[in-house]
């Protein structure tokens, strides 16, 4: 199983949502969150002054996938949040230890 | 404790003998008035009102929404606690030293002390109650004191806030008032003033320039983020002043009349050609228009149109619109060239535009009794001039004392700790957002 995080601009999330349900996907978590990298942020004046922003707001999305599912997931994110512009975003993939779904106890694959 | 009590029972004391010879005085006074006028009454009240909202929700919201989400409660806790404090103020002594009869020129008697006698007759010469005008003008009063507020946002402390209030609209205010328009040597010299440039803007906009100058600069000026943190709320604020700002001028007539008209036609004109010629030079100088931009020149317009309104017709105030829009765009500016910190730019507007519709009353006054430059009349100008140097003489050496007094009793500013964490929660205990 692998974790699945991946930053995106705020607008493709409903592309990328609704790519992942028709993939399969169960599940997602979605956070509102702020960052920058290579597209580093922007400026913003009032009245007189100006203040750099560095920090732009993302989206982060999180999903815990099968093995066999990655690859396509990968695929289909890269495929939907990309606009081929700087600030596209990233996805992180990282080993997931275990999964235990609380209201039945199941684990592992079974509770994704 | 028998002091104290010596003490009150003394004031008490000299309160009554002074009540008794005021009502004596003010009955007098009454004799002589003139018949009231339901017209003008209803339409001077209505403008107390709307220069009320000016205030509150007006100068609140607009103030409040161009600080840090950390500080929107204090700040608008300035403007609310300006109409509360000046209020009394006013009735107490407020009033009787700016519009009681006059002594020497600089200051008004102390016949109306405790309004004393102001009441349903008009004074001579007018057509409305005495209380009417009273409240009309307290109304003046307050927006004043609460305008200051503007340079003093995210820093001063609230007990310092309120004690500088009383002082300021006891020594500054009411003197300035009852020089223009109590019957003291400006108005006297003959400078035109129709509703409040130099009594209120270029007053306001001066003590400003004392308050950043003594408070010193906010922690992380010129380093962090210091952005507006709801500019709907400041949009919201600008539109409640322009429309609160017929009231203010517009009832500065006295009457419901030709002049009331024309100064709210001149106010309108001027207010929507400076926030034209604000933008235009934004636009042309950053590259985009922006909405505080436009806000921002609506106030510069509305600023610079008070002294002059009823005094031009409404060319003369676009072209006043139009001066005050560029030069209070370059008055945001002075703050960061000097290095002053004038949080929400008091002085850049306020005393910027004010100076400038001082001296513009000058040149293009055509009606209302008023003849400026333009219309053949040059010693206009030198009295405008005259007004407008009196004024920021007087506003800037009364204020920096008025501090210096403030900061040696009660202290000015909060604590590094107080201001990082925020005037809502360490002055009010109190946060805006949940």
């Amino acid at each position: 199983m692998k974790l699945l995080s991946a930053v995106i601009k705020p607008f493709k999330l409903d592309e990328v949502k609704d790519a992942l349900i028709e993939l399969g996907i169960q599940g997602m978590t979605v956070t509102e969150v702020k960052g920058f990298g290579r597209q580093k942020g922007h400026k913003e004046t009032y009245r007189g002054t100006e203040y750099q922003i560095e920090f732009v707001p993302k989206i982060k999305i999180e999903i815990a996938v099968p093995d066999n599912l990655l690859q396509s997931v990968i695929e289909t994110v890269v495929r939907t949040a990309k606009t081929g512009s700087i600030g596209d975003g990233k996805i992180f993939v990282s080993d997931l230890q275990s999964v235990i779904r609380i209201r039945t106890g199941e684990t592992n694959e079974s509770a994704i | 404790m028998i002091r104290r009590s010596l003490h009150t029972r003394l004031s008490f004391f000299i309160g009554t003998v002074l009540w008794t010879v005021l009502t004596w005085t003010s009955s007098v006074f009454a004799q002589e008035g003139e018949t009231v006028n339901t017209g003008d009454t209803a339409w001077i009240l209505t403008s107390s009102a709307l220069v009320l909202a000016m205030t509150i929700p007006g100068l609140a919201l607009f103030y409040g929404g161009m600080v840090r989400s950390k500080n929107v409660l204090s700040t608008m806790m300035h403007s609310f606690i300006s109409v509360c404090i000046v209020s009394v103020v006013w009735v107490f002594w407020g009033y009787t030293l700016a519009f009681a009869s006059d002594v020497g020129g600089l200051i008004g008697a102390l016949e109306y002390l405790g309004l004393s006698g102001v009441g349903g007759d008009p004074v001579s010469g007018m057509t409305i109650p005495h209380a009417a005008f009273m409240v009309f003008q307290l109304m003046f009063a307050i927006i004043t004191v609460a305008l200051i507020s503007g340079a003093i946002a995210e820093r001063m402390k609230f007990s310092a806030f309120a004690v500088f209030a009383v002082l300021w609209v006891t020594f500054i205010y009411a003197p300035l008032a009852h020089w223009v328009w109590g019957g003291g040597w400006l108005g006297a010299l003959g400078a035109l003033d129709f509703a409040g440039g130099t009594v209120v803007h270029i007053s306001s906009g001066v003590a400003a320039l004392a308050c950043a100058l003594v408070l010193g600069k906010r922690h992380g000026y010129g380093t962090e983020n210091m952005a507006p943190h709801n500019l709907p709320l400041t949009v919201v604020g600008a539109s409640l002043l322009w429309v609160g700002w017929f009231g203010f001028n517009a009832g500065s007539a006295l009457a419901a009349n030709g002049i009331a008209a024309g100064a709210f036609v001149a106010t309108h004109v001027a207010t929507a050609a400076a926030a034209l010629s604000w933008l235009a030079v934004e636009w042309a100088y950053r590259g985009q228009p922006t909405m505080l931009g436009a806000a921002s020149g609506a106030v510069a317009g509305l600023v610079a149109i008070t002294p002059a309104a009823g005094f031009v017709g409404p060319v003369s105030a676009v072209w006043i619109g139009l001066g005050a829009g560029v030069l209070c765009y370059l008055g945001v500016f002075l703050k960061n060239k000097l290095g002053y910190d004038d949080a929400l730019d008091v002085l850049g507007i306020h005393g910027v535009g004010g100076t400038w519709g001082a001296v513009a009353t000058g040149l293009f006054a055509s009606v209302g009794g008023g003849t400026g430059l333009f219309f053949g009349n040059p010693g206009q100008v030198v009295a405008q001039v005259i007004g407008v140097i009196a004024t920021w003489i007087f506003s800037l050496i009364g204020t920096f004392v008025i501090l210096k007094v403030v900061d040696g009793t009660v202290g000015l500013r909060v604590s590094k700790e107080e201001e990082i964490l925020g005037l809502d929660l360490s002055q009010h205990r109190e946060r805006a957002y949940a």
